[in-house]
């Protein structure tokens, strides 16, 4: 058995058509657009060696450290509101409740909305006319709160950011639902009969025995939030007066827009490394304790 | 007896009604907030701009509009947005499928020097943004002459979905029992045939969530959507979405039919298949 499972050739049958695919789409670009950001370029005239130039000015542009500020914020935001939210759902769904599976579901629809279908909805939501969100603030009387929420530059980040945390909610509730339905029913039993009630048991059993979860939900919310482009490019593109920008939408502006080959990659090496260095920041974190 | 059964119910009856009332409210609130926009949007899609911008935005429509969805198919080009976007998805399923299955038998299964090495360059995707891949693609696409092409998007979304399929089946194979390859090379079954008849089989599970994994990626993707067809006869469903309503920007009822039409399979799928997928997510995350 051991020759037929050794034989080169069928190794190589199974394994180099997926394997040529994904070099040439994944592995080789992630170089070549490294070897990009070292260049001054705009596609079609001659590429100029510049080294390390780009990554400079990357630092003393105002735009782009704001893009950085602004998913960096959203990173946060995603850890520490959206995170929590799905917790205390994804817990109080897992115990007794009636309706939980109605819940579960409900909950879980906006995750499987198409991100531009979602963008353009919030748009119309925050229409300042006609949108939902001000009718209803004018319905209840709050007319000095209406405004126009992502024409505003005070208001568009965070006008932007709702749509973000609130699609994903029923996303990281499942993973956490999942997470809290996979301990052993005796350990409850167990607190159960010592007299715990739901806060405590969720606090000193539930809690600590789904942290493998909680890290891994904490960083595809971090992660996620470093590389967002869909529903920014959608509701606002960046602006107004790029107070909404992202690095994604930045990078996408300069490459495609701008034509700069060369600068946009460097924005792109950037937002690799920042998604690595956070990865392994959270698994260091979560390792200690 | 009776007497205490009776006060003990009672007691327990009111002890439990006020909190799970108020929970059940504050449940119903929650799934209000998550359900209320598509909500809206199916209200609003019936309407005409006369009637919403009238002072119906919230409410039921008067008049039920069906012609905002047919005009979309007859006029609009929402029938071939649909007809890409199900191309695309459907054939980036099933490569990513194939390609997966094939790659994660040899790896979990064979034996030869670099499979722990190529498994964690395969899984080294998972970490990789596709923002770095864009510009490297788009000019790869252009020079082979593929851009505006339906493989202009299977071959990038097959390739970045190769590392969490290939994490999820090989997790699989490494589970199922050394003996079921050893009896059907005793009875004689080259590698091939073994693989095909016998142990393909046994992983539809994983190839499942695969298929479901690949769906969500592939159906909503916009970056590379946008960069990579610009051609009307090629686009997804997310670009020519985007395209209607810049075009209907001021016709809301229309823009919410194609919005709803777009959304409507992902729902039925999710609705349908829920218990599905919920077992894949969650085992994506967990093997994570």
């Amino acid at each position: 058995m051991d020759r037929v499972m050794s034989n080169k050739k069928a190794i190589a049958v199974f394994t180099l058509p997926a394997f040529a695919l994904y070099f040439v789409i994944v592995i080789l670009p992630v170089f070549v657009s490294f070897y990009y950001s070292l260049l001054k370029w705009d596609g079609i005239s001659a590429r100029l060696f510049i080294g390390l130039d780009n990554y400079a000015t990357l630092f003393q542009d105002h735009v782009f450290l704001r893009s950085l500020w602004n998913s960096l914020l959203l990173a946060f935001l995603s850890v520490f509101v959206q995170l929590p939210i799905a917790l205390i759902l994804a817990l109080v769904l897992a115990g007794r409740v009636k309706g939980s599976r109605f819940y579960r579901t409900a909950y879980f629809i906006p995750v499987v909305m198409s991100t531009v279908m979602i963008g353009q909805l919030w748009m119309k939501i925050y229409h300042p006319s006609f949108g939902l969100l001000n009718t209803v603030l004018d319905g209840l009387g709050l007319e000095s709160w209406t405004r126009e929420w992502l024409g505003n530059e005070n208001t568009a980040l965070g006008a932007a950011f709702a749509p973000i945390i609130w699609q994903y909610i029923g996303y990281h509730m499942l993973l956490f639902y999942a997470a809290a339905k996979s301990i052993s029913e005796d350990l409850y039993e167990a607190a159960r009969i010592d007299g715990a009630t739901g806060a405590k048991v969720a606090w000193y059993i539930t809690i600590p025995l789904i942290k493998p979860m909680l890290k891994v939900s904490a960083i595809f919310a971090v992660v996620g939030s470093l590389k967002l482009f869909d529903l920014i490019y959608v509701l606002t593109n960046g602006g107004p007066l790029h107070a909404t920008e992202v690095p994604s939408t930045w990078m996408f502006n300069n490459i495609f827009r701008q034509y700069q080959y060369g600068y946009g990659s460097s924005m792109a090496i950037i937002i690799i490394l920042e998604c690595l260095l956070f990865t392994v920041l959270i698994q260091r974190l979560f390792k200690s304790e | 007896m009776p007497a205490l059964q009776t006060v003990a119910y009672d007691r327990k009856k009111i002890r439990v009604e006020p909190g799970t009332l108020l929970l059940q409210l504050c449940l119903i609130i929650v799934a209000m907030i998550q359900l209320f926009p598509l909500v809206w949007l199916f209200l609003f899609s019936f309407k005409n701009n006369a009637e919403l911008f009238g002072g119906n935005v919230l409410g039921l429509p008067k008049v039920w509009r069906w012609e905002n969805y047919t005009s979309l198919f007859k006029a609009g080009k929402l029938g071939l947005y649909f007809f890409n976007s199900l191309a695309v998805t459907f054939v980036t399923i099933a490569l990513t499928a194939f390609l997966a299955t094939m790659a994660s038998y040899a790896l979990s299964r064979m034996k030869w020097k670099w499979s722990k090495l190529t498994f964690t360059v395969f899984l080294l995707g998972l970490m990789i943004p596709i923002h770095a891949a864009l510009l490297p693609i788009f000019l790869i696409l252009k020079n082979i002459g593929l851009l505006n092409t339906h493989l202009a998007l299977i071959l990038p979304y097959t390739g970045f979905g190769l590392s969490m399929a290939i994490m999820i089946v090989v997790s699989f194979f490494d589970g199922l029992p050394r003996e079921l390859e050893e009896s059907a090379f005793i009875d004689g079954s080259g590698i091939y045939r073994t693989f095909f008849s016998i142990m393909l089989p046994l992983v539809t599970p994983a190839i499942a969530t695969v298929a479901i994994l690949t769906y969500l990626s592939a159906w909503n993707e916009l970056m590379f959507a946008i960069t990579f067809v610009s051609k009307e006869e090629f686009k997804t469903l997310t670009v020519g979405i985007m395209s209607m309503a810049g075009q209907h920007s001021t016709s809301w009822g229309p823009i919410g039919a194609g919005l709803f039409v777009s959304t409507l399979p992902s729902i039925v799928l999710y609705l349908l298949m829920g218990a599905q997928v919920e077992r894949s997510l969650t085992a994506g995350a967990v093997k994570g």
